[in-house]
């Protein structure tokens, strides 16, 4: 295990840029916003990464901490519903594991941030948003874990979703974006791999906790399904964050991408999937599924999923709760900078 | 439609689970690659009594530690206390296989042959067989006391397990060995914070002063020695915890130092005074810990038979 030093090196990255660090000086000419707009469109169309110090256009900026901003919220509300089995799993290397898994999505989410103030946003106004309902996460986790088989189910399908849209990602245009997902998707697989074991595991038990896994898998299946935004026909962004190339697959396709390596591996399981209408399609090569139900999805993001007031509670309550020893933090840190200062002073 | 495989991973040999972990390894085999000898001579009762309180410190302070999981005040936080919590999971899980082998009789009676000697010991244990210091069966309060209780017990176990890296047992030392620099850490992170919060605000200083004095009273017990550790120090493979109240007293009154903290009082325990008395140890223990346990066991209990 390497040293929690290590982690904290890795992961302490607080500073971030400054707001306005990206952003062209005010002095700049119409040619030279003229040319720096160009390169931009050249950048992209040769599939090169745009920087944060490269000028970029302010809807390309706003739709990327958009993105990035709700991928990281999903990272740390996604903490919530494996997190609740911590304190109740029933093996030592079980607890262990997941332990691991709930740190790496702390992780992720806070690469993700980091990757968001490189866009001039700031951590603090955005974890604002997130509990106060001005910025989103990804709906799945507005739904409750009621067995430890939820915990592999999660790790399968929920993670194993997450990849199929993330991979992708890894060569977003956006350079810090990309990196942050090369990392966190080597950890992502990872998460999907211990999550299936322990299904397998569990379906190698009792009946009873047979029973639980196809419970679960039930329950998580199409929630899955949504995870992937609404039909292409209803994604009206689609089109440009392709061309901006902050998204490389339509919704639908990363889908069936993710119903087609899905269902060999349920089989494998042996688990059936919750979907009269799931076949293979030889014409088409892929698996056809049933009609998803995009009034839940639309329910759940407004907020009248099962957990989005308890996730949202928790989140605001850890973040009020924390207010005094970060601010006890900062006043520390001042004091010492006073002291140093005057140290300084006093020996040169 | 180009797309990058991630799926691969799942088609990879299952069984290297372990090295593609971004925190962590290990969660296979608690005893793996160590030499598991028994040293001869050695009163195996009382060696595996001692072994079981050390892994039962752990393994509570880990459960407690990971109760604060989506609580901690920012996510640098998140992570480092969930990194505390691994290692000394890690380290519970090989000291509570080691007590098991030490002594077979520990591992209770009428639990199924495939559950592993650590799962045995942890979820089908009563709680007055439980052997841990009361210090770390508290349920967690604000920020404040976790910091006071990491600094108290990091403090302490550091001590012990400097001496236990000598031990005669070879799973003893080498789990020692290991731990040591973790240890460290833990105790480095909460005395940082110690500082930080004690030289912080008027709130923060009152915050983790109160955490301190309530932790406080649990501490004279950390230095009681049981018959079951005389006998392991005089087979060479214990240390006697009392061994360790100057080095704790020292770094506690340096770090309350630098934190603006009056440190609680620490007695000399010269000749003339009577010594500590283990409560923990002996299976005294404060409502709290059984509540954990039935936390804790509630699903490998509702499921005995069950594959995990
Ligand atoms: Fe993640
Ligand atoms: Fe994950």
């Amino acid at each position: 295990m390497p040293s929690a030093e290590e982690v904290m090196t890795v992961t302490d990255r607080r500073t971030g840029h400054g707001p306005d660090g990206a952003r062209r000086p005010p002095e700049a000419t119409l040619a030279d916003e003229t040319e720096a707009q160009a390169r931009f469109e050249r950048l992209i169309a040769e599939d090169q990464r745009i920087e944060p110090r490269d000028w970029m256009p302010e809807a390309y900026r706003a739709t990327l901490i958009r993105q990035v901003a709700q991928h990281a919220h999903s990272e740390i509300i996604g903490m919530q519903p494996e997190g609740a089995w911590l304190t109740r799993a029933p093996s030592l290397r079980r607890k262990a594991i997941l332990l691991a898994k709930v740190q790496d999505e702390a992780g992720h989410g806070l690469y993700l941030y980091s990757a968001c103030e490189t866009l001039g946003a700031d951590r603090a106004d955005l974890t604002e948003k997130l509990v106060t309902g001005r910025q989103k996460y990804s709906s799945i986790f507005n739904y409750p874990t009621l067995s430890f088989a939820d915990v592999g189910v999660i790790g399968w399908l929920v993670d194993g979703a997450a990849i199929c849209n993330q991979v992708p990602l890894c060569r977003s245009s956006y350079g810090p974006y990309a990196r942050a997902m090369i990392r966190i998707c080597k950890e992502e697989s990872f998460h999907q791999r211990q999550g299936y074991e322990l299904l397998m595991t569990m379906m190698g038990g009792t009946e009873e906790q047979r029973a639980q896994v196809r419970d679960a898998v039930d329950r998580w299946w199409w929630p899955s399904l949504m995870m992937f935004g609404p039909p292409d026909a209803e994604s009206p962004n689609t089109a440009r964050s392709m061309a901006w190339r902050i998204k490389r697959h339509t919704n639908d396709e990363l889908r069936q991408r993710f119903v087609d390596i899905t269902v060999p591996q349920a089989e494998a399981l042996g688990v059936s999937l919750p979907d009269p209408d799931l076949r293979w399609n030889a014409e088409r090569g892929h698996y056809d599924h049933g009609p998803i139900d995009w009034d839940e999805l639309s329910r759940v993001i407004r907020g009248d999923g099962p957990c989005n007031a308890e996730r949202i509670a928790t989140r605001r309550a850890a973040h009020r709760d924390g207010e005094w020893v970060r601010r006890a933090a900062s006043a520390h840190a001042a004091k010492r900078a006073a002291r140093d200062a005057v140290g300084a002073g006093v020996a040169g | 439609m180009a797309f990058d495989n991630a799926y691969e991973a799942l088609t990879e040999d299952a069984g290297g689970l372990g090295d593609r972990w971004a925190h962590g390894t290990g969660f296979q085999d608690a005893l793996s690659g160590v030499d598991d000898t028994v040293p001869a001579g050695v009163d195996l009762t009382a060696a595996a009594r001692h072994v079981l309180g050390l892994a039962d410190d752990a393994l509570v302070m880990a459960h407690r530690l990971s109760e604060w999981c989506t609580h901690a005040p920012e996510l640098e936080e998140e992570v480092a206390l969930a990194n505390i919590a691994l290692d000394l999971l890690g380290q519970a899980r090989s000291l509570l296989a080691r007590a098991a082998q030490l002594d077979p009789g520990l591992r209770p009676a009428g639990v199924p042959g495939h559950v592993p000697d650590e799962d045995a010991l942890a979820f089908f244990r009563a709680a007055e067989d439980y052997r841990n210091v009361r210090l770390v069966e508290a349920p967690h309060g604000d920020f404040g006391h976790l910091v006071a209780r990491l600094l108290v017990f990091s403090t302490w176990r550091l001590a012990l397990l400097d001496r236990l890296s000598g031990s005669r047992d070879p799973v003893v030392a080498a789990v020692a060995a290991k731990a040591v620099p973790e240890v460290a850490y833990h105790r480095d992170h909460a005395a940082g914070w110690a500082v930080r919060l004690g030289d912080g605000t008027d709130e923060s200083h009152r915050r983790v002063a109160e955490g301190l004095a309530e932790v406080w009273p649990l501490v004279e017990e950390l230095f009681a020695t049981t018959d079951a550790e005389r006998t392991a120090v005089a087979d060479g493979t214990g240390v006697d915890p009392a061994t360790t109240r100057a080095e704790f007293a020292d770094v506690l009154s340096r770090v309350c130092d630098q934190a603006t903290l009056d440190p609680p009082g620490m007695d000399d325990r010269g000749a003339g005074d009577a010594p500590a008395v283990p409560r923990g140890r002996t299976g005294q223990h404060t409502a709290a810990l059984r509540d954990l346990l039935a936390e804790m066991q509630s699903v490998a209990r509702a499921h005995p038979e069950g594959r995990w």
